[in-house]
This record gives structure tokens, C-alpha cells and sequence, in this order.
């Protein structure tokens, strides 16, 4: 892969998905794409590059695809799951006692993994959700991915990650060498194709993000921003889950660290969050924003 | 330190999972099947068994039958390992007394994975 290549990638991938790659990860461009290369009968990189120059637009939906698709298991890191139990759906459920609703937001749910762990986790909890209206919303930047989290089906591999055997034989049916995950959890989590570079607000307003692993690819601005966009669809009591690497801490203050709840975040109300901002000051930052999402 | 005891007939599968366990901090004990087993638990009984299926002379689920008959034999979690990767097998084992299961191929993710869960080791923060 030539420089001028590599420049090309990076450029597409900054403005189409915010992936902020930095000068020495052709390694990653070359683990990722040239399996993706061969199957468009295509030799190498820059007869790849050459393509999507040409405006092979689907061959470039599927670069992007595969550089954004990450790794995911059953319950990721176990601790915010625990989290999630302990002290995030105990606080909802005596907050919503009256409207007994919760809205949870999966904002890079990927291949299913950690939206099917958050209604598996919900299952668990039982009596005390009784009647109550529960929404999962699962999202990706990647139609692909999206598909596979519907269709809810894993290898064996997959399944032996992070998943407790126990849970394994109650929510999955087995076919074969593959499970697939139960009807009824499947039913609890939808599925939107979605771009954290593009407006979300029409999502509506969530008690719970969980928003992990996704944002170490972005630069500052962009983190900035999405923390600031984020502020705004989140109840005022409600919960932000970032990935282990991950943290609000000297980026905004509209999130602040839940104290020894590592990974766990709650809209600022000292920060001036953004949602009591006039219009204008939030327009202020949009087109500049734009602009990097390259529209 | 913990002391992890390896149950298969086959020396590769033993030597492979010596080699995972020993990087997690174990010490590993090998048997290569149920009754060979069933004499290191009466000698010193571990605090975890990573436990084939099929072995000739006893099987893993004949051992786990007689290891939770045992004196202090409830102690140590059991994990299966074994190619029998059918809900029936997995539900049976469950109820005989394992702890988890792992259906092979198997990898230190896996094992690292299935440990954490029975709280063999620690979840890193």
C-alpha cells in the first residue's frame, strides 16, 4: 500500500465513520481489508483503493464496515454488567416506580453481544420489572453487523466468551454447532442502523447509555461533541456506560464520574448541560462539526 | 497459590492446558482419567478441576459423581472440557455438580473466561 493510499483510507474512514486512525496503522488497514480485497477478486490494497476512486460506492460501505467492526463478547469486562444490576436498574426502577418504563440505549451495539447481555440481565432481575415497559435500542454504524445481532446466532466460539454456562442453556436454543439466542430476548432489543456523527436526537430520551469501546476511536472534537449530543437525550438522573479505556474526565463536565463506579457516568447538572443551553450556543458547534463529518 | 487438576486421556490436551494454566498461576496436577483423578483428590483435594468427558476406566461425570460424595470433595469448582458440545451433555453436567463447561477447541480466552466466572481468579478492573 502506497502513502498516498493509505492518506486516501484515512481521509474516507475520518469522514464517514470518525474513525481517527493515526500515521502507523496500515498494519490494521492491511489485516482488515485485504481479506475483503481478495473477495472482490481483487489483488491487493491499491487495486482496492483504485476501485473506490472509480465509485464503487458499495465496495467503499464495505471498507468502512470492516474497519469499524470491533471486537465484542457476552457480558464485556463482567463489571459494568455488574453495575448495570447493582446499582443502575435498582436506581430506575425506584426513580420510573410510577411511569414504569426503562429506555436503554446500546449506541454501538455491533454484533448483539452487549444489548442480548443488558435483556438477559433484565430477565434475571424478574418479578420486580413485572409489567414494566422495557426498551433496548441497539445501534451500529454497520448494516452488516446489524443484521447479525437481528438474526441473534452464534458459533460455539462466540458463545464461550464471557457467557455464564448457566445462561447459555436457559437463553439459547442450539443448532447444530451454532445457538441462537431465545425468541423472547431477541424481541426485547430493535435495531437501528445509525452513525454517531449524525444527529441522534430523533432516538428520544434514554435512562441508560451504554456508549463502551466506541468512542477511543474518535479525536477530542468528536468526542466532545457526541458527550455534548449524548447530554441531551439522557434523563437527568439517568446513567452513561463508557468502555474501560474511556472517560468524560478533562474532556466536558455536562457527565461526571459516579463515585466508585468505575466506567459509570451521570449528566452533570452543575456542567450547564447542553439541552438548557439557548439554541444558538448549540447551533454554535454544529458547523464545524459538519464539516469533519465531510457533508 | 491455587492448584488446578487436569483431567484427559490425551497428553496433548493435558500439556496444552498445563501451559494456559500455569500463564493464569496455577499449579497444575495431571490425571488421565477418573479413578487416576479420583486418588490425587484423596491425597490433596485442589481447588479447581478442568475435567474431560470420555476417558477410559472412569469417565469425567462418573468422577464428578464420586468427587462430590467426597470429604470436602464440594469444595472445588469443576469445569468440564470436553468435545461433547450437546445441551443434554451440558444440562447433565449442571446438575451433576459442575461449575461450568467449556466445549472444545478451547483457548486461554476461553479458559481465563470460564475461571473468572466461577471465581477462580480475579476480574481485571
Amino acid at each position: 500500500m502506497t502513502p498516498p493510499d493509505y492518506e486516501y483510507l484515512r481521509k474516507l474512514l475520518k469522514d464517514r465513520s470518525g474513525l481517527d486512525l493515526s500515521a502507523d496503522k496500515q498494519y490494521l488497514i492491511e489485516s482488515r481489508l485485504l481479506p475483503l480485497s481478495r473477495k472482490a477478486g481483487l489483488p491487493g490494497i491499491s487495486e482496492l483503493v483504485q476501485k473506490m476512486k472509480g465509485g464503487s460506492a458499495d465496495l467503499t460501505t464495505q471498507v468502512v464496515e470492516a474497519m469499524t467492526t470491533n471486537e465484542t463478547f457476552f457480558f464485556r469486562d463482567k463489571v459494568p454488567f455488574d453495575h448495570f444490576r447493582d446499582s443502575i436498574v435498582p436506581e430506575i426502577v425506584k426513580a420510573r416506580a410510577s411511569r414504569k418504563s426503562i429506555r436503554i440505549w446500546c449506541a454501538a451495539g455491533s454484533t448483539g453481544q452487549e444489548p442480548y447481555s443488558l435483556a438477559m440481565c433484565l430477565k434475571e432481575i424478574g418479578a420486580t420489572l413485572a409489567g414494566w415497559r422495557i426498551e433496548i435500542i441497539a445501534t451500529d454504524l454497520s448494516q452488516e453487523v446489524l443484521e447479525k445481532s437481528k438474526a441473534g446466532i452464534y458459533s460455539q466460539f462466540e458463545v464461550q466468551r464471557g457467557l455464564p454456562i448457566q445462561m447459555l442453556v436457559k437463553y439459547f436454543k442450539q443448532t447444530g454447532e451454532l445457538w441462537q439466542i431465545n425468541p423472547d430476548i431477541r424481541a426485547m432489543v430493535q435495531h437501528r442502523q445509525l452513525n454517531l456523527l449524525h444527529d441522534f436526537a430523533q432516538l428520544g430520551v434514554f435512562d441508560v447509555i451504554f456508549c463502551r469501546n466506541v468512542l477511543i476511536y474518535f479525536d477530542q472534537d468528536t468526542k466532545v461533541n457526541i458527550f455534548n449530543r449524548l447530554a441531551r437525550i439522557i434523563e437527568p438522573d439517568g446513567f452513561l456506560v463508557l468502555g474501560a479505556a474511556e472517560t468524560v474526565v478533562g474532556l466536558t463536565d455536562v457527565f461526571k464520574p459516579f463515585p466508585d463506579r468505575r466506567g459509570l457516568y451521570r449528566p452533570n447538572a452543575a456542567g450547564a448541560p447542553p439541552a438548557k443551553l439557548p439554541a444558538a450556543a448549540a447551533a454554535a458547534a454544529a458547523p464545524k462539526f459538519a464539516a469533519m463529518a465531510g457533508r | 497459590m491455587q492448584t488446578c487438576l487436569v483431567v484427559d486421556d490425551s497428553s496433548i490436551v493435558r500439556k496444552i492446558a498445563r501451559r494456559i494454566l500455569e500463564g493464569l498461576d496455577f499449579q497444575v496436577v495431571e490425571a488421565e482419567d477418573g479413578v487416576d483423578a479420583l486418588v490425587v483428590c484423596k491425597r490433596a483435594m485442589p481447588e479447581a478441576v478442568l475435567l474431560d468427558w470420555n476417558m477410559p476406566v472412569m469417565d469425567g461425570y462418573h468422577f464428578l459423581s464420586h468427587l462430590r460424595r467426597m470429604p470436602g470433595g464440594e469444595t472445588p469448582k469443576v469445569v468440564f472440557c470436553t468435545t461433547e458440545n450437546g445441551i443434554e451433555h451440558i444440562s447433565k453436567a449442571l446438575e451433576g455438580g459442575a461449575n461450568e463447561y467449556i466445549m472444545k477447541p478451547f483457548d486461554k480466552e476461553i479458559i481465563s473466561a470460564k475461571f473468572q466466572e466461577v471465581g477462580l481468579i480475579a476480574v481485571p478492573e
